[in-house]
């Protein structure tokens, strides 16, 4: 399924009803996605589209958490497992695991990456004075790759800096 | 009627560059007499001219003029042709190319260099002028500081219009000159009923009061002089010309502003603020700057390349329609008919495929064809005596080869130029010619390109390379070295073997980033040399960047493919070939030479059942001279594939020179050898470095 086509049909702001749904959107659009049991975001945006897993072909001599390239429509995406990148729970393939391709848009460029995730939830609506800031006490993801927390009813989901996470990983392998 | 000119401004600087280089090749084969040549250089300085002012690029236009009136005389047979004008007007071509570019990219260009040569061909017309015979044309009263009045009568044929040439255009350019006059005579307008609104009914009396010279004015007129009457009368100043129109010209500009509001019928826009020229062509390239930025190119092709490709598809076409029916009432009785068609399927497929890639080949003179104007100007520069010869210029390249050739094959005609040819005095004294021949030869072998860059000059000094290379710490001084293998260090990083650094080489930089270039290209450079008789560079390129011959082979659960370019050959391991020495390094006899053994699942860390040498699969290839066997566990097919990049969406792999797309859709790796070969001798160095911290030697220079 095409999240990006799906999101370009809702309007920001208003009621509105597709298929019989009923809701209501402002502010942006966040997709979220669980890691072990942990909750996170990334702009909606981004999305490029949410594949099932499929078995990449290995890059020599990447980091772990590299697992590989994959071919989507001609295209050569390589595929993070953010459960290893970011050291949160088993990195196991069922098939509930999915990989969600990102593209990020820079100035003169746009990579397309994919990553690994436990499983789709649902999209939030947030509006940009509800994204805190992420209090600086350690935790396994790295700080750079933190845009804020959103509160979601009893859960705190961890916003995503997409930018941050295509660029990465050309110093990690460095190091 | 107003078109936006701007979008055949990437026209116009394509032709422009083809028609400076077409009057590059033609001055420096210029000689007396050859009249077709020089008509045809005048044809391309005038073409571009005319093209500047259409787009409003005067500075191009200006100095395109008196490139032109330099080549005039010489095509009227009114000035000789010495080598010193040639010169001059090589120079121009160089300045009107940075003309050019910056209009083009809207950028800044180099004011002084294009004055001086400007200075310098008004100097050379004048100083014909002054001397010689007292040719008294008109040009010669004209130059005179005064202005001139001169009546203009222009009646224009019915159809003007329809060609594209709009009068106004004309008026402005005039109005460029001097003070312009307008008047329009309506007379032969019809009745509103029958007029034709594509056809042009008015003619016009122009005064105009200029320094311009008349052929200035003709210029202007030069691209509609067959579709008009034109008649351009001078009345002189100092002559009793009977029209008051005189006195009108004596006064103050501002009044004959005035007047020409007053009397022009013809409402010649922006005719008023039109001396400003600077501002108009800041303007205009302005508005091209975001275009040169994204340069996404064009290429020309043959009609009879497209021709066939349509062909082609036709075929496709009525083999796909021949498979759809087949398949619509399909039984095991037609099968054999089905394998036909699929055979033809793939035929066609084939075919396309080539035919394609023929779209983007062009021709290798593209390339070559600054080389003659290189080393007539090194020639001159360094006071040898040389010529160049070029064969195969027709051999056909993929054009992104063929870009980034360019700049290594320049450096390397330098070096021959610079190093290679002696001077004419050592010539002499070692018995040969005086003259030097430098040759540039491009063929095909094989699936590749061969360009030869070769001298009749000294040769390498083995001896000297190889002191040099002590000296500066590349190889040890006991070592002994195999001619390539010295010839090689020439393309080490800070080697140079000038004596003294001059500004053509000798910096010792750039062979290295040579053979970098090429090496990025997927192709390799030999050297080959005999002392006293000259020295061979051969540069192998791919045909093409993006479609490659590869061999797939199985390594634990991962298919990789090895470009079939490098591959020497494959074959099963046998025993009584296998060596171990140094230590832990396995070697194989293959004939005379010992290949060293690197097996694929320990360089890229991939589990695999075969892991025992003996009876493993060994894949021999060569990069740069260096023979490898690449352990691999199974051999599959052979076949082309095309060049996807990391890059794009991920990084460089060390040992990886792209992706691909197999035929059940997944991804595999395309090796790179030399990449690879790198690999196994970093980490040969790292596990030497960590048995004996202390021996820092270079060890592992060569495998």
């Amino acid at each position: 399924m095409n999240i990006q086509a799906m999101a370009n049909e809702i309007p920001a702001e208003g009621e509105h009803s597709i298929e019989g749904i009923d809701f209501i959107t402002s502010g942006d659009q966040y997709l979220t996605f669980t890691l072990s049991h942990e909750r996170y975001a990334v702009d909606i945006l981004c999305v490029e589209e949410i594949r099932s897993w499929e078995r990449p072909t290995i890059i020599p001599n990447s980091p772990t958490y590299i697992q590989g390239v994959i071919n989507m429509r001609g295209v050569i995406v390589p595929i993070i497992d953010l459960r290893l990148k970011f050291s949160i729970g088993e990195a196991s393939y069922t098939e509930t695991t999915v990989v969600i391709v990102l593209t990020y848009q820079d100035d003169d460029a746009s990579r397309t990456m994919g990553f690994v995730v436990d499983a789709v939830s649902d999209v939030l609506n947030v509006e940009a004075e509800e994204i805190k800031p992420a209090p600086q006490f350690g935790g396994c993801v790295p700080p750079q790759y933190i845009e804020g927390l959103i509160n979601a009813e009893a859960n705190v989901v961890t916003l995503l800096n997409v930018a941050n996470l295509q660029l990465l990983e050309k110093d990690d392998n460095h190091a | 009627m107003t078109v936006d000119l701007s979008q055949f401004i990437p026209s116009f600087l394509e032709e422009s560059f083809e028609g400076l280089e077409l009057m590059e090749s033609g001055l420096l084969n210029l000689q007396e007499g050859d009249s077709e040549l020089i008509h045809s250089i005048f044809r391309a300085a005038h073409s571009i001219k005319g093209g500047a002012g259409t787009f409003g690029f005067e500075n191009v236009t200006d100095f395109t003029h008196l490139v032109e009136t330099l080549l005039d005389e010489m095509r009227d047979g009114r000035r000789e042709i010495t080598s010193e004008d040639t010169e001059i007007l090589l120079e121009s071509v160089d300045c009107i190319r940075l003309l050019i570019e910056a209009a083009r990219d809207g950028e800044e260009y180099d004011n002084e260099k294009i004055e001086q040569t400007s200075k310098r061909l008004t100097a050379t017309l004048d100083g014909k002028d002054n001397s010689k015979e007292a040719c008294v044309n008109t040009e010669e009263v004209i130059k005179s500081p005064n202005d001139v009045e001169y009546l203009i009568h222009f009646v224009p044929e019915l159809s003007l219009a329809k060609t594209g040439n709009d009068p106004i255009f004309l008026f402005t350019a005039l109005a460029e000159l001097g003070v312009l006059t307008i008047e329009a005579d309506s007379s032969s307008l019809p009745a509103l009923n029958d007029i034709d609104p594509l056809e042009l009914y008015l003619s016009w009396q122009l005064k105009l009061i200029s320094s311009a010279s008349i052929d200035d004015i003709k210029e202007i007129f030069e691209w509609v002089e067959d579709e008009c009457e034109l008649d351009i009368i001078i009345i002189d100043k100092d002559n009793s010309a009977p029209s008051s129109t005189v006195q009108d010209a004596e006064q103050s500009s501002n009044e004959q502003v005035k007047e020409v509001k007053e009397t022009q019928e013809v409402e010649v826009s922006s005719l008023t603020d039109t001396p400003n020229p600077s501002e108009v062509t800041k303007e205009s390239t302005a508005a091209i700057k975001p275009k040169a930025k994204s340069d996404v190119g064009s290429i020309r092709v043959g009609v009879d390349k497209v021709d066939s490709l349509i062909n082609l598809v036709g075929e496709l076409v009525i083999t796909q329609s021949m498979l759809s029916e087949l398949g619509s009432d399909f039984d095991m009785s037609k099968v054999d008919r089905l394998t036909n068609g699929l055979e033809q399927l793939l035929q066609n497929t084939k075919e396309l495929q080539e035919s394609v890639m023929r779209i983007r080949m062009l021709p290798i003179s593209f390339a070559f064809n600054r080389f003659p104007r290189l080393v007539h100007d090194l020639a001159n520069k360094t006071g040898k005596d040389m010529e160049l010869v070029i064969k195969g210029e027709q051999t056909e390249l993929d054009k992104t080869v063929m870009e980034q050739i360019g700049d290594p094959l320049v450096h390397l005609i330098r070096n021959a130029v610079d190093h290679g040819i002696e001077s004419s005095e050592v010539r002499l004294a070692n018995g040969k010619p005086k003259q030097g021949v430098i040759s540039l030869d491009a063929y095909h072998q094989g699936g590749n390109i061969v360009i030869e860059i070769s001298d009749d000059g000294g040769g390498i000094d083995r001896e000297n390379v190889f002191s040099k290379a002590v000296e500066k710490g590349l190889v040890d001084a006991n070592a002994t070295l195999t001619d390539s293998q010295v010839y090689d260090l020439l393309f080490e990083p800070g080697f140079s073997t000038a004596a003294e650094v001059t500004d053509i080489s000798g910096r010792g930089v750039g062979m290295d980033v040579v053979k970098r270039n090429i090496q990025a290209l997927g192709g390799r450079i030999q050297v080959d040399s005999t002392p006293g008789e000259g020295s061979t560079f051969k540069v192998n390129l791919p045909l093409t960047l993006a479609i490659l011959d590869g061999q797939l082979v199985k390594v634990g659960t991962e298919t990789y493919i090895i470009p079939l370019i490098s591959i020497v050959e494959s074959l099963q391991i046998e025993k009584e070939f296998l060596n171990r020495v140094s230590g832990d390094m396995d070697l194989y006899r293959l004939r005379d030479d010992n290949v060293p053994i690197l097996p694929i699942y320990q360089l890229f860390n991939i589990n695999t059942q075969c892991t025992d040498l003996d009876n493993a699969l060994l894949v021999v290839v060569e990069s740069d001279g260096q023979k490898v066997g690449l352990m691999v566990d199974d051999l599959l097919a052979q076949q082309q594939v095309v060049i996807k990049s990391l890059k794009d969406n991920y990084q460089q792999v060390l040992g990886i020179s792209g992706a691909t797309i197999l035929g059940d859709g997944s991804v595999a790796m395309i090796l790179d050898i030399p990449g690879m070969i790198q690999m196994a001798l970093e980490k040969a160095q790292r596990i030497q470095l960590k048995k004996y911290p202390n021996h820092t030697d270079k060890v592992g220079e060569y495998i």
